[in-house]
């Protein structure tokens, strides 16, 4: 333990320039937490908002729809007949055609344009909730999301009119608020039935159709008999693994986190070079002291512990404090950019703080390390000679 | 000059030899030869005075019988063992176990008080650590600090708040802490006033009547009085 007192001591001598040093390095633990936890904040509230459709397999038309909806001008369809072949190729599993478009929604004085989805009553069940009144049961009526409802004050039993002259609709039920989802977004939208669509805008094709398979092994095997079934020739569909664009959005906002805890860890490097300095001043101050050292009889080894030791004190201090103070950075980080702490206080987090402090460590020890090495291996001699 | 005649070292070999000792130190305006061809030997007891003008190769000397240094060319055998073979761990090892160093400028560390000052060889000696045998080394340490006579109360103070002569004891204290063989003295009274430099000689002559080896390497012919022998390097050889 002389060894680590030895180095303690010495860094209480310098304590001023020791004391700059560590700033440095908790600027850089901060920064690198901060940045840390916002980036995984900000993956934590992305994946919650996007529903969760692990066993979803969307279908669309190649150029035409889109994973989002919404493609209510685009002329590709999905066809009956071509629905009829996914069908087969699926099995057991359940297929969902769904009209997509928008429209003028007139209640009371309001008129605003929402989307629309038109679906088989008997399939709203299978991918949607209810949170008031009723499902659709026949061809009249409509279904209206959370959120639309909220904006028009809507209940069970209001009607609506939907387009400019168009007629009104009686509101049967009201649905769970679903969030961002691969295939619908009924949040702000009003689910009618198919035929009810398809008789008011002369649909004959669906923009898109939702696969719900039942058993999650058969993912693959299921998107590989639509394409099979149905991109024989030529690529009619685009058939759409929703797990894998949910991966694919997560890996660009992991992307997105890993970048600016590197922009972090650029501070982190700056205290690094500081720490080297005063290392390197040290000892160059000290080398008469190393000489005397391995006169009487330390290693090399034992000399660049010492040195070694002066560097993990720095870094113990720094990264403890720049600990302390990253709840603090990243609390304000996380309230300015995602006006929320909620995803502040969970282990993947603040993990990110551990991350910081331990890189905070690392960089002091490696930092030292150079210095260290050098003291070691000076000439004792020539060490001993120097004023 | 006077031969030595001591008891031998370990297996009748002398404690220290010199074998046509050369070295050489390559400088940018041409190679220096420090020590030319020195043959030497220093029996286990003996007190050596090494004296000689300046540049003639006393320190030299002092440097590669401490360990500090290896030969150019020859052979020097410490306790049997040819210092030329070793790398730097089993050097060091050899100069922590078998050597003590007395500086003229104490070069005591500054940051530690007397008794850690003391206390650092032996715990290098025992790996780094003070470890299970921390009451040994207490033990140890006050021991060596009352033969050189420094008062116990020093023993907290820093090297700053010592004078002279007390800096002195303690690096005499600390040469002896891991019980070397040998101790080797550059100058120990060069920086001390005539009276505390007669103290400081007679602590050692004293340690070297209870069988410590002594070599010293001095100016002064009063101080080299003390010694057993003498002898004289000119040019880095013997006179």
């Amino acid at each position: 333990m002389i060894l680590f007192d030895y180095a303690r001591r010495n860094i209480r001598l310098h304590w001023f320039r020791s004391f700059l040093a560590v700033i440095g390095i908790v600027i850089g633990v901060v920064a690198i937490s901060s940045m840390g936890v916002l980036g995984n904040s900000l993956v934590l509230s992305v994946s919650e908002s996007l529903t969760t459709v692990g066993d979803t397999i969307v279908v669309y038309p190649q150029s035409g729809g889109g994973p989002m909806g919404g493609g209510g001008t685009t002329a590709l369809r999905i066809t009956p007949r071509q629905v009829d072949e996914i069908t087969r190729s699926v099995g057991t599993n359940i297929v969902i055609p769904v009209h997509t478009g928008a429209d003028r929604v007139i209640v009371g004085s309001e008129n605003r344009a929402a989307s629309l989805y038109g679906m088989d009553p008997a399939d709203i069940p299978e991918i949607l909730d209810l949170e008031d009144g009723i499902f659709l049961r026949s061809t009249t009526g409509a279904m209206a999301g959370k959120r639309l409802a909220e904006e028009f004050d809507l209940n069970v039993g209001s009607t609506v009119r939907i387009g400019e002259d168009g007629e009104r609709v009686r509101i049967v039920g009201i649905l769970k608020e679903r969030g961002i989802g691969f295939d619908i977004n009924p949040d702000y939208a009003l689910v009618v039935s198919d035929r009810w669509f398809e008789s008011t805008y002369g649909e004959e094709g669906y923009n898109l159709v939702v696969v719900k398979v039942q058993n999650l092994e058969e993912i693959d095997s299921v998107t590989t008999a639509i394409e099979d079934a149905l991109n024989r020739r030529t690529d009619v569909v685009t058939v759409l693994d929703t797990r894998m664009v949910l991966q694919t959005i997560l890996d660009a906002f992991n992307s997105i986190s890993t970048f600016t805890t590197a922009i972090g860890g650029i501070s982190l490097i700056v205290a690094g070079v500081s720490i080297l300095n005063v290392m390197m001043m040290s000892v160059t101050e000290r080398t008469r002291e190393i000489g005397i050292i391995r006169s009487i009889g330390a290693k090399r080894r034992e000399v660049m512990r010492i040195f070694l030791y002066e560097a993990l004190v720095l870094g113990l201090i720094g990264s403890g404090i720049g600990g302390v103070l990253s709840f603090g950075g990243a609390y304000l980080a996380v309230s300015v950019m995602l006006q929320s702490t909620t995803y502040l206080f969970v282990p993947s987090s603040l993990v990110y703080i551990l991350y910081g402090m331990l890189f905070g460590i690392g960089t002091s020890l490696l930092s030292g390390l150079y210095p260290a090495w050098r003291a070691a291996n000076l000439n004792p001699i020539e060490a001993l000679r120097h004023d | 000059m006077e031969k030595g005649v001591n008891s031998t070292g370990e297996g009748g070999n002398p404690l220290i030899r010199l074998d046509s000792v050369t070295k050489v130190y390559p400088l940018p305006a041409g190679d220096v030869t420090a020590i030319d061809r020195l043959s030497l030997e220093v029996e286990r007891g003996d007190f050596v005075a090494v004296m000689g003008v300046s540049g003639s190769g006393k320190s030299t000397l002092l440097n590669l019988i401490g360990c500090l240094d290896v030969p150019t060319s020859g052979d020097l055998y410490l306790n049997g063992v040819n210092i030329r073979d070793l790398a730097d761990d089993p050097l060091t090892e050899l100069r922590r176990d078998t050597i003590g160093f007395v500086f003229q400028q104490f070069n005591l560390i500054p940051l530690l008080t007397a008794y850690e000052n003391v206390e650092f060889p032996l715990i290098l000696a025992q790996g780094g650590n003070g470890g299970p045998v921390r009451e040994e080394i207490v033990n140890r340490c006050r021991a060596v600090l009352a033969s050189v006579g420094l008062d116990e109360s020093l023993a907290t103070h820093k090297p700053s708040e010592l004078s002279g002569g007390q800096q002195q004891r303690v690096a005499i204290a600390r040469a002896l802490v891991n019980d070397p063989d040998i101790l080797l003295c550059d100058e120990p009274t060069g920086n001390l006033d005539t009276r505390t430099g007669t103290t400081i000689m007679e602590l050692l002559a004293q340690m070297n009547r209870g069988g410590k080896t002594i070599i010293m390497v001095t100016h002064d012919p009063r101080v080299a009085g003390y010694a057993r022998r003498r002898i004289e390097l000119v040019d880095g050889r013997l006179a």
